[in-house]
């Protein structure tokens, strides 16, 4: 299965700007089915950026978070062709991860 | 008919020996993180808190002071509540982390950000509307907290009902 993360990291000098867009439907819980059962909460706990070993990045996120997860930040001290990691956990234990090169 | 107990017990037991273990290697290293575990954890509690004040007090047991150093970025009218793009900038230093707030989703928390030394504390992301809120954008900066606060109107919830 292709990852569930997709990502670009760009450096531009000193500053390494990251977008990445997540696979996840993100479900609150709160969400009614078609038959009028509530869809039981599904979403990511845990987001983590890392950049040659070193956390950039950490987001905690709770159901209030939009379906298919969009994030940007950017962070100093990396070069083109340096590795960054990311990982996410769900609230059903379920995990993913990638690595990207900078550009 | 017996008890659920079976491989209950054995499994606690060996994620209590690992935990402690993890914490006795932590203890060994002379250059352990400074950083409190509780940091490092999710919130859970916070994100179960209903009002926005709980939340924040629950995230970081103190309150924020509103600052024109911080610039929350959200529409004005937010067509699709369940896709609402919030960013939030600062000029503030030595930030930890940014956290978002909507007043009044079923739980105020949405997101929490943790900012390490060297991550510019520049944040966008997309998030979930009820209905039509306040916004706050927290703000950590040298102990301190800073917020800032925009009203969304949103037109079509993004909780579902």
């Amino acid at each position: 299965m292709a990852s569930s993360i997709r990502v670009r990291a760009i450096a531009n000098g000193d500053i390494t700007e990251v977008q990445a867009l997540i696979q996840h439907p993100m479900d609150s819980g709160f969400v009614k089915d078609a038959k009028g059962g509530l869809i039981p909460p599904h979403f990511i706990q845990e987001l983590k950026f890392a950049c040659n070993g070193k956390e950039v990045f950490v987001a905690d996120w709770g159901p209030a978070v939009s379906k298919d997860p969009y994030i940007k930040f950017s962070f100093k001290g990396a070069k083109k062709g340096d590795d960054l990691k990311i990982s996410w956990t769900d609230n059903k234990g379920a995990s993913d991860e990638t690595t990207a090169k900078i550009a | 008919m017996t008890t659920h107990i079976g491989p209950h017990p054995t499994r606690r037991l060996i994620l209590q020996g690992a935990v402690t273990v993890a914490l006795i290697g932590l203890g060994n290293l002379p250059f352990a993180p400074a950083r409190a575990a509780a940091n490092d954890k999710y919130p859970e509690e916070a994100f179960k808190q209903k009002s926005e004040a709980d939340a924040i007090k629950a995230l970081y047991g103190k309150t924020a002071e509103p600052s024109d150093k911080v610039k929350l970025d959200a529409p004005e009218i937010a067509e699709n509540g369940a896709v609402v793009p919030v960013s939030v900038t600062t000029t503030l230093d030595k930030v930890t982390s940014i956290s978002f707030f909507v007043a009044e989703n079923p739980n105020a928390l949405a997101a929490s950000y943790k900012i390490p030394d060297g991550t510019m504390p520049v944040v966008a992301n997309r998030l979930k509307m009820a209905k039509t809120t306040n916004v706050v954008a927290i703000v950590e900066a040298d102990g301190k907290l800073f917020s800032a606060t925009k009203e969304v109107k949103v037109t079509v919830g993004g909780c579902g009902g």
